[in-house]
């Protein structure tokens, strides 16, 4: 079912006799999902841009490339950087900005700029009861009621089919550099990338990954040469610079976990507190990591079919992204249960029926 | 402002009440004599007042908890309170309730400058927590105007700003994790010193929920590295038109300032009039603030006053040294003071979309008049949130009401734009009443099925946020 309005979706959703599968692109969602694939591309278009108010508004459908295209006209972009994760879940299709939003998708600029959650600032969607909703606006700075931004926003289309999203966006920077150390092992650089976080010099990209260590650096020439400098010398030991084509196509690498795309085994997302995080792929072996987020971020390659998560118990969760064929372990984390009841009550709030990606987060 | 009836059956168990919150806490973390209870019978929002059944102060989770759950089994509201500085009404009682305060609750449980967090007690004052990180080089990114005095706990339940919430963000872009406490007394842990949460993002919804869903007790927050340097330039404009384009070409030329601060006319006068701060005598003025290494900052400076001067300011200052960043911004700092200097006012803070600025304060001036009430206009450019101080003298019969009447309308225009009612001062009761000019009845329903899931019996802080008549149903059960 593709319903070409909210109106028809809502209808489309109360009409329903069971379970839907909420589809945007199909590149970043969960595969495998009982029910009627419901999609959102006729709620597609861009409605409001305003390049001196940095707000874009959307129709959730909307791709999410046709919107950095029209974005780059501007020189502006989405500051959370969405990762491409076609290569890696082995998808094809289109992203779509409901998909974006419905996931929090968040890049490596997330130590400075944050997630998807962090640049909406309004939307609209369609509950499991076929209630329209709206939430937020096209400003910046909104208290009015409850934020169901923030809630919508990585709830995997378990609460509504998103319609609308507004977006706070970025002005596309100047000047882009990355300091690149080789040869590091894990401790090493991500001890280093700690303390890079801490200084001032307003790091946008703090990853280690394949043997390299790499630092972003973004801003106005001047500015992004002397911090550049700043930070070679606290940090000391060797550093080499790579230029602005150069290190945006390192940060796609990061961005998109490309050393990781079509090589065997299961696939981990593991948010954790970055000085852990070194610990716990040392804990784990045989695993393969990619770091990101000063190690706050850890892409786990592993061959073993058993849960990663006691190793990364009290300092953070682990989500599973790719299976292997045939295992049995959740996907999600199991929450505490006073808040798996907050979260089960929030379902049967929003989707009665429990219709809507039933099941997808546990 | 109507507020729902006191429940006759708690206010006949009041000694009862007061001997069983006297059973859970220490002696003197139960206030009911109504000379101290008077001491929590309004918050910033003084114009309404009334004295609670009683107010507790507990030291811990734990306190809080045993207080909630007997609360709750009594049937008994319960209305939080930070620091009580909320211009809302947020944390204005009814007779029939306790208040809930964290003021005892500001101890730093923990700092972590490799990871970069604080975890502390609600209670704690925002610019305290700066105190706590600054001798290591951090600080805590939200500074509401009122953060030498502001809690935590409201800091998260209104989800505070500030005026550098441009580069930096509001209150649920800067926290980490809380320990909620829920009116049953039930204890949870959302989120944590790490980037996000798993699971649905119950910490986003909490944080800006206005005290309704649950108390926190504890959070963890993000500390930044401080920049090395800031420095301020003042720029003067014969329009406020020419003002907001000279904004709209700041941000899409892709400087990013920490902030930028705007004032009308009869705010200038105001504030030079009280703090002599040496502002021109102007229609409008900006205060644009940015920061790095004095290179950096004369690398930006340079494209901001380029573009400044192609609107023909009709000053325009840069600092030279740290006295005159601070008389640059004494004048700003002191706008709320030199307003009340002159009389009573209310402050507003809708927000709207920075492109509608030149017409919403047209109209603004142009209701002034019809009102027959001064308005003064202090403003977030950047981000589009005003704060309309609008004055009035309350011992004149009739005025408050007519200043709420001309503040309704200035939000109802807010929202008309395209903008919203709050910005970051919350609805609580001042905004209640307009909700419905913002949102439909589905809008609300999703949001009251929230705080129908944190508190089914809608015992915490229960008159706040929706009007009274949508909520009705839900708080007599």
């Amino acid at each position: 079912m593709r319903p070409a309005s909210e109106a028809e979706l809502s209808e489309t959703i109360r009409g329903a006799g069971g379970p839907l599968r909420v589809v945007g692109g199909g590149t970043r969602g969960p595969g495998n999902l009982p029910g009627v694939a419901l999609e959102t591309g006729g709620l597609a278009g861009v409605r409001l841009y305003e390049p001196g108010a940095l707000t874009l508004v959307a129709g959730a459908g909307t791709p999410l490339a046709e919107v950095e295209a029209l974005l780059a006209g501007e020189r502006q972009r989405l500051a959370f950087e969405v990762p491409d994760l076609r290569q890696l879940l082995g998808r094809e299709g289109v992203s779509t900005l409901g998909g974006v939003a419905a996931a929090n998708a968040g890049g490596p600029r997330r130590v400075q700029a944050g997630a998807a959650r962090d640049s909406l600032i309004g939307l609209r969607f369609v509950d499991g009861a076929g209630h329209v909703v709206k939430n937020g606006g096209r400003v910046m700075k909104n208290v009015t009621g409850y934020d169901l931004v923030k809630l919508l926003a990585g709830s995997h289309g378990t609460l509504g089919v998103i319609t609308e999203v507004s977006l706070k966006l970025q002005a596309m920077p100047e000047a882009e550099t990355t300091l690149i150390a080789e040869g590091l092992d894990d401790a090493t650089a991500l001890t280093r990338l700690r303390a890079a976080l801490g200084t001032p010099y307003d790091v946008s990209g703090a990853a280690h990954i394949g043997g390299r260590t790499l630092l972003r650096i973004e801003g106005l020439e001047g500015s992004v040469a002397y911090r550049a400098g700043a930070l070679r010398s606290v940090l000391g030991g060797d550093w080499v610079l790579a230029s602005r084509a150069e290190s945006a196509a390192l940060w796609r690498q990061v961005r998109d976990v490309a050393p990781f795309a079509g090589a065997a085994g299961a696939i981990w997302r593991l948010v954790v507190r970055p000085s852990a995080a070194a610990g716990i792929v040392a804990a784990l072996p045989g695993a393969r990591a990619v770091y990101d987020w000063g190690g706050g971020l850890i892409w786990l390659l592993t061959e073993a079919r058993a849960d990663v998560r006691a190793a990364v118990a009290g300092h953070g969760h682990a989500m599973l992204i790719r299976p292997l064929p045939g295992m049995t372990v959740p996907v999600f984390p199991a929450e505490a249960p006073a808040v798996a009841a907050l979260s089960r009550g929030l379902r049967a709030k929003f989707d009665p029926r429990g219709i809507l990606n039933a099941g997808v987060m546990g | 402002m109507e507020m729902p009836l006191p429940d006759p059956s708690v206010l006949s168990r009041r000694a009862a009440i007061v001997a069983g919150l006297r059973a859970i806490l220490p002696g003197d973390a139960v206030i009911d004599d109504p000379a101290e209870t008077r001491a929590y019978e309004c918050d910033g929002l003084a114009a309404y007042r009334c004295a609670p059944l009683a107010a507790v102060l507990p030291r811990t989770t734990g306190e809080v908890a045993a207080v909630l759950a007997f609360c709750h089994r009594q049937g008994v509201p319960v209305v939080p309170r930070g620091a009580g500085t909320s211009l809302s009404g947020g944390a204005m009682p009814t007779a029939d309730c306790v208040i809930l305060g964290v003021a005892r609750m500001n101890a730093v449980l923990e700092t972590d400058y490799d990871n970069r967090f604080i975890r502390v007690q609600s209670g704690r004052t925002n610019l305290s927590v700066t105190g706590a990180v600054e001798a290591e080089g951090f600080f805590y990114a939200p500074d509401p105007s009122s953060q030498l005095a502001c809690a935590i706990a409201g800091n998260v339940a209104m989800n505070s700003g500030g005026a550098h919430c441009l580069k930096y963000g509001v209150t649920t872009n800067n926290l980490l994790g809380v320990t909620l406490v829920q009116m049953d007394g039930t204890v949870v842990e959302l989120g944590g010193p790490w980037a996000e949460t798993a699971g649905l993002d119950l910490l986003g919804v909490v944080c800006g929920s206005e005290g309704q869903l649950g108390v926190v007790t504890e959070a963890t927050l993000r500390i930044l590295p401080k920049p090395e340097g800031a420095r301020p330039v003042l720029v003067g404009y014969a329009s406020n038109a020419v003002a907001g384009e000279c904004v709209s070409d700041i941000i899409k030329a892709g400087i990013l300032p920490v902030a930028i601060e705007f004032m009308d006319r009869p705010c200038i006068r105001a504030c030079e009039a009280f703090a002599k701060a040496g502002y021109p005598d102007c229609e409008a003025l900006l205060i644009i603030e940015v920061e790095g290494s004095p290179a950096e900052i004369d690398e930006q400076l340079t494209r901001i006053k380029a573009i400044a001067l192609r609107h023909n300011p009709v000053e325009l200052r840069e600092a030279a040294d740290e006295e005159q960043a601070r008389r640059i911004w004494l004048g700003r700092k002191s706008a709320f003071g030199a307003m009340g200097q002159i009389n009573d006012y209310m402050c507003l803070d809708g927000t709207i979309p920075v492109s509608a600025l030149p017409h919403v304060l047209r109209r603004i001036g142009e209701m002034s008049a019809e009102f027959g009430l001064e308005v003064g206009n202090v403003f977030h450019a950047g981000d589009g949130n005003m704060h309309p101080l609008i004055l009035f003298d309350a011992n004149k019969p009739g005025d408050l009401e007519r200043c709420e009447a001309f503040g309704a309308e200035i939000l109802k225009l807010c929202v008309e734009v395209g903008g919203c009612l709050t910005g970051e001062h919350g609805v609580g009761i001042e905004k209640r009443d307009l909700m419905g000019v913002q949102f439909e009845a589905a809008d609300m329903e999703a949001q009251m099925a929230v705080k129908d899931v944190f508190d089914p019996r809608w015992l915490l802080n229960p008159a706040k946020v929706f009007p009274l008549e949508i909520s009705a149903g839900r708080r007599a059960g």
